[in-house]
């Protein structure tokens, strides 16, 4: 018996290692190209203005680095210019700090008032470093004691996508949907909200946008069938303002009269009830765990909303709205001003939530006010950010899902042969669920006029099942398997022209990148990725400036900012993890191919090149 | 539970203070009448038994159905699905949740302690489903999440999606409680030392 068991074990771990091998790549000529699906309302006219953002929402930079995102412009651009393509080979360690909980780290180091701020995922401590000493000791730990059973509902570890520091306060979320906001000084709470039904399976893991007196968060929960929201929390007190849901009917949506959408299809009375099967939208998801982005400017909100739940398509027949798009909100009242859906009944987990940058930029003759969005879909939108009208709609990364965006409806031309059928597989579909590109956020130089996108190159095949709904559990109803997409590898970093509408440079990776860019006026992109390597390239090239390897693969988001003593810094987080490094961080089996929502299927082999762990990093030049 | 842990806790603290010798402490378990017959039998989480030399097996009388039997592992694999298990434990590979395919056991491998992590629910994130499923499909799910691990199970993966065909639970399923020592291991402790 004991021979058996041992010759049985023999082959268990011989299966162990092949089911580590990752599956072929999906054949170059199964997407479509740039040239065949990319459109637009009218052809570029570079001549008409230079790309930029406007002062109101990327003023002077100060040095600091206040919010994630860097500026409401979301450029994540640093004009700081000690650090160059020629010096960055002599970047040296300056100081690290371990965070003391070896799951994804997505946060951004919060750097203000001398002093650097970082949450890191669950259980969320909080740690305030004094950057004006040396080798910047902790000056507080706050421990806010997330319920334990939050872990259980969060779909893709346990992570936290970072703080935001304003007026004295420094304000972030947690797992269990605590907003908090601290002292900045002492790191003692000022007020705390606890906004989440765990029963229901909610979370939350968005870095709160905090502008114009208010706190905006949302929910997460999208595979778990939960009632998608955003938020607004009173700054100084944390009491709620107001609150949208993303599906029902119109007035709990906060649909009035001010809604203007500019697509047909967006228009008509309570779509959030309608576009669903009766009573299905309660539990459709819609959530709004990535980027809300302020506009300084014409006094306006965006947001994205997640995916439609279940992930099953054939249980929710419709277009599900509001679900996978994009609102423009009144930050002040929360009333709707227009919606985009960019994935209509969507089939594929393409939420909506990715960054929007917004900028200045030359269209059509002259100088439109624009937000730029990297969805999940592959697609490369340009919005006239008043109108809510697409100007263009390209892919960046493999696409075959749909052959474009028709610039008449503003829907997306769906390729049938890569709609999902429950009880099929369908192969080969492009991008897989996690998209094109994640919620790990691009920059903008104004130097270069590029966006610098860190994405994935990756495909699924997907079966969708049928799936009961039960409170607090997840309501899928898919068995996904991902796979490399054309070329093999599985992560690339884009450098792309967003008026001439073509990627001008590309660094390929063989590991999804799922940490962020931050580009500097010292002309460097920095980005790190999932095996632990962090990188300083040529914002006008792509050329590998620098690299230094870390303890754990990064997924964070990078900053750079001026210290005390005037000098520049990049501060990253190391802590592999997120849904693409679950294999590592999670407790998570390589061999199932379909674990983690099908994501180990492509990613096994990640233990093999990093364990989990997490810290920061900070880098400066020998001065 | 807080009921139950403080009763185990004092009738620990009880035999450590009176000195009862390890045959005591087995039989005041093992050979509990009131445990046998109680249709939610009183179960040990810990893996450690103080002063206990040898494993402890599941008492519970629905056990005897499970070994052996082809229609109960795949019957659990049905129900398995049907309440979203594999939602969080994907195919066994985990994701939300822990994995179920390999030997480590957080919170116990014997099938009474599966079938109790599945009624009490656990902290970091696992409902309790106790009162929601029927205990005879609790049992049934027990069976298969035991099975996932098995080599025989594992040696039949074929493909990228495990657990599909789920091996029946061997008789001596309970005598490892999940968890083998490897087999290049030597025990000297069973080979020196001696019970009463």
């Amino acid at each position: 018996m004991r021979s058996l068991v041992a010759s049985l074990l023999l082959s268990a771990v011989s299966l162990a290692l092949r089911a580590q091998t990752i599956p072929a790549p999906v054949p170059d000529n199964a997407v479509f190209t740039l040239k065949d699906i990319g459109h637009a309302i009218a052809d570029p006219t570079p001549q008409a203005g230079r790309t930029m953002p406007s002062a109101a929402n990327a003023p002077a930079d100060d040095g600091q680095w206040t919010m994630p995102s860097k500026n409401y412009a979301s450029t994540r651009f640093s004009s700081q210019t000690e650090i160059t393509p020629q010096n960055a080979k002599d970047l040296k360690v300056d100081f690290t700090f371990s965070l003391a909980v070896n799951k994804g780290q997505e946060a951004a180091p919060i750097i203000a008032d001398n002093t650097l701020f970082v949450v890191t995922a669950y259980p969320n401590y909080v740690y305030a470093l004094d950057l004006t000493k040396p080798g910047a000791p902790l000056k507080w730990k706050f421990s806010p004691k997330p319920a334990p059973a939050s872990q259980g509902l969060a779909c893709c570890d346990v992570v936290n996508r970072g703080g935001t520091y304003d007026k004295g306060k420094f304000i972030f979320d947690t797992l269990d949907g605590q907003v908090i906001a601290l002292d900045a000084k002492t790191g003692t709470a000022l007020w705390r909200t606890r906004l989440l039904n765990l029963s229901e399976g909610e979370t939350m893991t968005m870095a709160p946008t905090v502008a114009n007196g208010r706190v905006y968060v949302g929910n997460s929960g999208g595979e778990m069938g939960v009632r998608g929201w955003i938020m607004a929390l009173d700054e100084d007190s944390g009491k709620q303002v107001w609150k949208a849901f993303n599906t029902g009917p119109d007035k709990e949506v906060l649909i009035g009269a001010d809604f203007k959408p500019f697509y047909d299809s967006e228009r008509g009375a309570d779509l959030g009830v309608k576009s669903w099967p009766p009573e299905a939208w309660k539990i459709g998801g819609g959530s709004v765990w990535g980027w809300v982005t302020y506009d300084a400017e014409l006094n306006m909100l965006y947001h994205g909303t997640g995916n439609p739940g279940p992930w099953n398509a054939a249980q929710r027949p419709g277009d599900n709205k509001w679900t996978a798009g994009m609102f423009a909100r009144d930050p002040v009242t929360g009333a709707a001003h227009w919606f985009y859906q960019t994935s209509p009944h969507d089939e594929h987990d393409y939420d909506g939530i990715n960054e929007q940058i917004l900028l200045d930029m030359p269209f059509q003759g002259s100088m439109r006010k624009v937000l730029i969005h990297f969805d999940r879909n592959g697609f490369l939108y340009v919005i006239d950010r008043k109108s809510g009208q697409v100007l263009s709609a390209d892919p960046f990364g493999a696409t075959n899902w749909a052959r474009g965006i028709d610039m008449t409806t503003g829907r997306p031309i769906v390729n049938p042969e890569k709609s999902t059928r429950q009880g099929e597989d369908v192969r080969d579909i492009c991008p897989t669920a996690s998209g094109s590109k994640d919620w790990n956020p691009s920059s903008f130089s104004p130097d270069t006029g590029l966006l610098y996108i860190p994405h994935e190159n990756m495909c699924m095949d997907k079966m969708d099942v049928e799936v009961n709904y039960i409170a607090g559990t997840p309501y899928v109803g898919a068995a996904v398997h991902m796979k490399p997409g054309p070329g093999g590898n599985r992560g690339e970093l884009t450098a792309w022209d967003p008026v001439a509408r073509h990627p001008v440079w590309a660094v390929k990776e063989n590991f999804p990148i799922w940490s962020g860019t931050v580009v500097t006026a010292g002309g460097l992109v920095f980005y790190g990725t999932m095996d632990g390597w962090f990188k300083a390239v040529d914002a006008q090239t792509g050329a590998l400036a620098w690299r230094f390897k870390v303890d754990s693969g990064i997924i964070s988001q990078p900053v750079s900012y001026r210290g005390p003593d005037g000098h520049q810094y990049i501060a990253v987080l190391s802590g592999v993890g997120g849904w693409s490094g679950a294999v590592v961080s999670g407790p998570v089996d390589p061999r199932d191919g379909t674990a983690a929502l099908g994501m180990v299927n492509v990613m096994s082999d990640l233990p093999k090149y990093t364990t989990a762990g997490g810290a920061l990093y900070v880098f400066s030049l020998p001065h | 539970m807080c009921s139950r842990f403080l009763i185990e806790t004092a009738v620990i603290s009880l035999l450590a203070l009176s000195g009862c010798s390890q045959g005591t402490a087995s039989l005041s378990r093992a050979q509990n009448p009131a445990s046998a017959q109680n249709s939610t039998p009183d179960v040990i989480d810990s893996a450690l038994d103080p002063g206990v030399d040898h494993s402890l097996v599941t008492s519970d009388p629905h056990v005897a159905g499970l070994l052996e039997n082809p229609a109960a592992v795949q019957t659990g694999m049905r129900l398995f699905a049907q309440y979203n298990c594999n939602g969080c434990h994907s195919n066994g590979g985990g994701g939300m949740g822990p994995d179920l395919m390999d030997d480590e056991w957080i919170y116990g491998g014997r099938l009474e302690q599966i079938h109790q992590t599945i009624v009490q629910g656990r902290p970091n994130g696992m409902p309790s489903w106790g009162g929601k499923i029927p205990d005879e499909q609790i049992w049934q799910i027990t069976a298969y999440v035991r099975s996932m691990s098995l080599p025989a199970t594992l040696a039949a993966q074929n493909g990228p999606t495990p657990s599909q065909t789920p091996a029946a639970l061997p008789r001596d399923i309970e005598q490892d409680a999940g968890w083998a020592a490897p087999d290049d291991a030597t025990n000297h402790y069973t080979t020196t030392v001696k019970g009463p």
